[in-house]
């Protein structure tokens, strides 16, 4: 598939259309690859994780929970009132009502008593088991792939060329965000300042975070790193942490999916997919794009 | 070239349309695909076997966080069976344990049957460790108790034996066949483990009923549900495939994972 792709657009200008010199191989297959897995085992990782939450629906700070005294920054529940059954969100001790939601959910007139919903949980009956077999499975699977990702990544020079941030990148910043702000988007070979930001934050920020969060979690990691729940802040706070990453994740997720859709998803998909990739025409007069094939 | 781009343009947008609908179908069909002994279910499980073997690699000897007097806040929190009903249990109680006897079996040379005093009266340890429920929670509390591997020394392990198998007073379930007592197993490394201790004291006072009294696991680099409570009898045994549901433990016949240090 690689190397046809390739032989069509170095047949150049003379035998096909003009703007087929647009058509740029953007996405080795590593990218694509890791891409992919990751997006299969943060779906699987997210809603076994939902799971998981729903049999402690409360967050704390510290080494423990408290029980004798409140250290809860974080609770989902249900609770009775006249009008009946209400779920409830309470962040910092404020509360919210989430019924439908968050606390009372399910099919109507047999509604229960759950944090998260069923449609947002794996399995989607209550099974705290097998979530956790869910979970570390593919635990497994998405941490082995930012390790190959990183590898690939800096023998390929994906991470050089086209994640580190440069003193251009800076300048271009306002720009940047106000073509975002006004969908509009410029096809090129490198990512935008905000894409780099994006993408190397997941990258090298939140998944680490992540995974260190959950080993903190481990009474086995305890064993071997000592250290890591004291400079969390405690075994509970790395829970609220992980927590917290989970809904930085999804928030990047959906700003994804917006973007995809708004740059043009069929040209963003097979990049993904194939590696292939159109950019824009040169302005008539401009000089030709950066960087081809 | 034009009808290449639509092609793949059409496929595509297939292709996303189904995977949409996958997911909206999907999770149903998941569900139907992950109870215990199905083929996805048993292949996705295997990684706790990975997580085994690595943290065993790591943790090696090390030995859990300890703690401080000052961390110390509040009461342990009990969870599981928290006030036996069993007849026998209640029995032993109403007579303060004085005819509670913990038996050590199967796969030793010297089987034993220790009373309570006998066992205060070897060695102790006591630490101040976090206890981490699978449910998420966590609650410090100090220890006291024997170490398990000063008994199984006690007792001669024959080589064989590759788990301790402990067996409890408390009814946890009940099926057609009759009340389940729980149950659980641990290998003989952690049985071994200096922090493994069989555990009578609790924040400097005898071991109350809700937290297991007479005597509790402790297996201070594992989830909580592997420290069984309220125990009876201590059986070594080469494999735990005819006990129970055969996965090792109670919990584990309903779907956790034998090894719990994550």
């Amino acid at each position: 598939m690689e190397s046809v792709a390739r032989s069509q657009s170095t047949v150049g200008p003379d035998t096909a259309l003009p703007k087929d010199a647009t058509l740029i191989y953007r996405q080795s297959r590593w990218t694509r690859l890791t891409h992919w897995l990751w997006a299969i085992s943060l779906f699987f990782m997210l809603l076994s994780g939902l799971q998981i939450f729903n049999a402690r629906p409360q967050l704390y700070i510290g080494k423990e929970s408290g029980f004798a005294y409140n250290n809860t920054v974080f609770a989902i529940g249900a609770e009775n009132t006249a009008s009946g059954p209400r779920g409830y969100t309470e962040i910092f001790g404020k509360r919210f009502d989430t019924t439908g939601v968050l606390g009372w959910s399910g099919p109507a007139g047999r509604e229960t008593s759950r944090a998260f919903p069923s449609w947002a949980t794996i399995p989607s009956y209550y099974d705290l088991g097998t979530a956790r077999v869910v979970h570390f499975f593919f635990a497994w699977i998405l941490t082995t792939t930012l390790v190959v990702w990183l590898v690939a990544s800096l023998i390929n020079g994906h991470l050089r060329r086209d994640l580190v941030p440069r003193i251009g990148d800076l300048r271009r910043l306002p720009r940047d965000f106000v073509d975002h702000a006004k969908f509009k988007f410029h096809h090129t070979r490198e990512y935008n300042t905000l894409q780099k930001m994006a993408y190397g934050g997941v990258m090298f920020v939140l998944l680490p975070l992540m995974i260190i969060t959950g080993l903190a979690m481990s009474p086995s990691m305890n064993a071997v790193l000592p250290f890591l729940n004291d400079l969390l802040g405690g075994r509970q706070t790395a829970r609220t942490i992980h927590f917290i990453v989970m809904l930085l994740l999804v928030a990047f997720f959906i700003i994804h999916m917006l973007m995809i859709f708004a740059a043009g998803p069929i040209n963003e998909l097979r990049s993904i997919i194939t590696g292939w990739y159109r950019t824009d025409p040169p302005a008539h007069g401009s000089k030709k794009p950066e960087r081809s094939v | 070239m034009a009808k290449f781009v639509i092609s793949r343009r059409k496929f595509l947008t297939s292709a996303s349309l189904g995977v949409s609908g996958i997911m909206l179908s999907g999770c149903d069909a998941f569900d139907s695909q992950l109870r215990v002994g199905d083929g996805l279910r048993s292949f996705l499980e295997g990684a706790n076997g990975l997580t085994w073997r690595a943290q065993r690699l790591l943790a090696g000897d090390s030995l859990a966080p300890e703690f401080t007097e000052a961390d110390i806040r509040q009461p342990q929190r009990p969870n599981g069976v928290t006030a036996p009903d069993d007849d026998v249990y209640k029995g032993l109680l109403a007579n303060n344990f004085a005819d509670w006897r913990l038996e050590v079996s199967g796969l030793v040379e010297k089987p034993l049957s220790l009373t309570r005093e006998q066992l205060m009266n070897m060695p102790s340890r006591t630490q101040i460790t976090r206890h981490d429920c699978v449910e998420g929670w966590s609650c410090i509390a100090k220890w006291t108790g024997t170490p398990l591997s000063l008994v199984l020394d006690q007792a001669v392990v024959k080589p064989q034996a590759r788990y301790v198998m402990f067996h409890c007073l408390d009814t946890i379930d009940r099926s057609l066949s009759g009340d389940i007592k729980y149950y659980g197993s641990i290998d003989l490394i952690d049985a071994r483990h200096p922090q493994t201790i069989l555990a009578y004291g609790l924040n400097g006072k005898p071991l109350p009923v809700e937290n297991g009294a007479p005597l509790r696991v402790r297996v201070e680099r594992q989830i909580g549900y592997k420290m069984p409570k309220y125990l009876r009898k201590i059986e070594l045994v080469d494999s735990f495939a005819t006990i129970g549901g055969g996965r090792g433990g109670y919990w584990e016949d309903n779907g956790y994972d034998w090894y719990g240090g994550i």
